[in-house]
């Protein structure tokens, strides 16, 4: 018998969509920075304005929200924890990598069972928290030089002086992309999951809940 | 005497030093505006004017050796003939340039003997001022000045200095000889004379009312201004050109000149789109200008190329695009065109992934289970 079972935890949710919110907003906002497409009539519009402020404001519930589910890593259930994402770490993680490879790659005919995340995705969301890390530092850095004498810019010096500003612009505009990417990516499986695990993988990040085998816990 | 001291702590410049400086051709009329100058882009206090009319009188004439290595004689060009070519004057007339390639009147055995008793003379008290970067390739023979290399004679000279001031991006940074693939090993003069104090005033070339401001600071208060974490003074380098450009609120408004010529740049729309690195470069081309305070690159409609940072040459090209191209990617291959193809080819493969799936039988997980139910 199936059974509901609790998964994901309100902090994992609530950060799960600040994250999807501001990456919306960082994109768009963020877009528009690096290529103002729209050029307006009136001097006293406000567009390039208002496309910073909106990002700046983000970039800040975005750093905050990344930080609080590093921070949850330590204090989380099982399927939070930091150990979730580092499935290399253990012969089991080992089993369970090559088992939803070949099933992703159509060598195998069903998927490891797994309670939380696969070990496929807890890989990618490494990745993806090493990405958002440099793009965390890389724009408060850029951020940071509007005052050279600020807070921002006497943490971020040595990026910047190592890096190059025009360096960690690309960085920047490089990794939006990139999580563009995984997010079509993490979508589409989400939805494939849905399908095929049959255990209401969609509404978990909504409700927190699964349905899950007993047995397998 | 006590009312002049009075005067001088008012801000005011006494009427005697006003005098003494007429006697020597210069007019007061010039001499309060080079003061006034001075005090602004030190931004000091008006009140210190008098201070600084008085130090520059002073009997501390520190004498200076003036070094070219690799560079263009552009810093030394634009110091020249600078701006107010009375403050020029003063200062020429202050101070005692005891060796500098361009303008001294020795040559030879006879200049490189100048240098040295100036250097033995004044030990630890003179002041050097570097324009140009040094090689260090094959043990630096790509520069060398009587039969010495570059890196020696730098070592040698600003190692018993009291400061070295490093004019240009040439001297400051390694600037265009130091451009990849910088094939003399050409340096900085922090970098080839470690031990040194430097104060680096980049920019290509320099703004010669920073290295003018530079000194007026020295002689006033006895040490070089303020530095930032890359040695540059505080007073130029501490502000954004974009956040003083006076195009700024055509940027924050969203109009942008798309092509030189077009309707937007001829309105002194901003240059952002065309490539200006002003949001990059921190400098005070907007407030001091150049030649005479006349005008600037962004005023006169181009974008900055940020000549004044680090290796500007190597992160600020291409300096009509605001993005470096990326590397390994060949020519104008934009970060965004690649980012965009990597989000298509993701959404390419999955849709066919998915296709795939769809077509699959029996990989069900718990259908199964469901059926057992
Ligand atoms: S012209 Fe350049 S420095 Fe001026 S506002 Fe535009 S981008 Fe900034």
């Amino acid at each position: 018998m199936l059974q509901l079972r609790y998964v994901w935890e309100w902090p994992v949710r609530l950060t799960h969509w600040f994250n999807v919110i501001s990456l919306i907003v960082l994109s768009v906002t963020g877009i528009y920075i690096g290529d103002p497409m729209l050029s307006v009539p009136q001097t006293d519009s406000f567009v390039m304005g208002w496309m910073r402020v909106v990002h700046f404001g983000f970039a800040y519930l975005f750093a905050v929200s990344v930080v609080v589910r590093l921070l949850w890593m330590f204090f989380g259930n099982s399927h939070a924890r930091w150990k979730a994402f580092v499935p290399w770490a253990s012969k089991e993680g080992w089993r369970n990598i090559i088992g939803t490879f070949s099933w992703y790659t159509f060598l195998r005919k069903k998927p490891p069972y797994v309670v939380g995340h696969n070990a496929l995705a807890a890989m990618a969301y490494s990745l993806v928290f090493i990405l958002f890390a440099v793009q965390i530092v890389s724009g408060f850095a850029l951020y940071g030089q509007y005052d050279p004498n600020g807070l921002w810019a006497s943490v971020t010096a040595p990026v910047l002086n190592l890096f190059s500003n025009q360096g960690l612009r690309l960085t920047h505009h490089m990794i939006m992309w990139l999580v563009i990417g995984f997010a079509i990516h993490h979508v589409y499986s989400a939805w494939l999951m849905d399908i095929k695990e049959k255990n209401g993988t969609l509404s978990s990040i909504f409700s927190g809940y699964k349905f899950i085998d007993p047995k397998d816990l | 005497m006590q009312k002049q001291e009075k005067q001088v702590q008012d801000g005011v410049i006494p009427e005697e030093i006003l005098q003494r400086w007429e006697t020597r051709g210069i007019s007061r009329r010039d001499f309060m505006k080079f003061c006034s100058v001075m005090t602004a882009t030190l931004a000091l206090p008006i009140t210190m004017m008098g201070k600084i009319a008085e130090a520059i009188e002073g009997d501390n004439r520190p004498p200076v050796i003036w070094m070219e290595f690799l560079g263009c004689t552009g810093d030394t060009e634009a110091f020249l003939r600078a701006n107010q070519p009375t403050a020029i004057d003063i200062i020429l007339d202050y101070l005692s340039i005891d060796y500098h390639e361009t303008i001294m009147a020795a040559a030879g055995h006879q200049a490189e003997a100048a240098k040295r008793q100036t250097m033995e003379k004044y030990k630890g008290k003179y002041l050097v001022i570097v324009e140009g970067s040094i090689p260090t390739a094959e043990g630096g023979i790509h520069c060398t000045i009587g039969g010495n290399s570059a890196l020696n004679i730098a070592r040698e000279v600003c190692g018993s200095a009291l400061a070295t001031i490093a004019v240009g991006s040439c001297a400051s940074f390694g600037g265009i000889p130091a451009a990849a693939p910088n094939p003399t090993g050409a340096i900085s003069v922090t970098k080839a004379v470690p031990g040194a104090t430097v104060m680096n005033l980049p920019g290509c070339p320099l703004n010669a009312t920073n290295l003018t401001a530079s000194i007026v600071h020295f002689l006033t208060f006895g040490k070089l201004p303020a530095t930032d974490s890359l040695g540059r003074p505080k007073f130029a380098y501490g502000k954004r050109i974009h956040d003083n450009c006076e195009r700024r609120a055509h940027f924050d408004a969203g109009q942008y000149a798309e092509g030189f010529g077009d309707a937007g740049h001829r309105q002194g729309w901003c240059l952002y789109k065309l490539g200006c690195k002003g949001p990059e470069t921190f400098h005070n081309c907007p407030t001091v200008r150049y030649n005479e305070g006349t005008s600037w690159p962004v005023q006169a409609g181009h974008g900055c190329i940020g000549c004044s940072e680090p290796q500007f040459w190597d992160t600020m090209t291409p300096f009509y695009k605001r993005l470096p191209n990326v590397p390994g990617f060949g020519v104008e291959a934009t970060a965004d065109k690649i980012g965009l193809g990597i989000a298509a080819a993701t959404a390419v493969a999955f849709g066919a992934h998915g296709v795939a799936s769809a077509l699959r039988k029996d990989d069900d997980m718990e259908s199964d289970l469901l059926k057992e139910d």
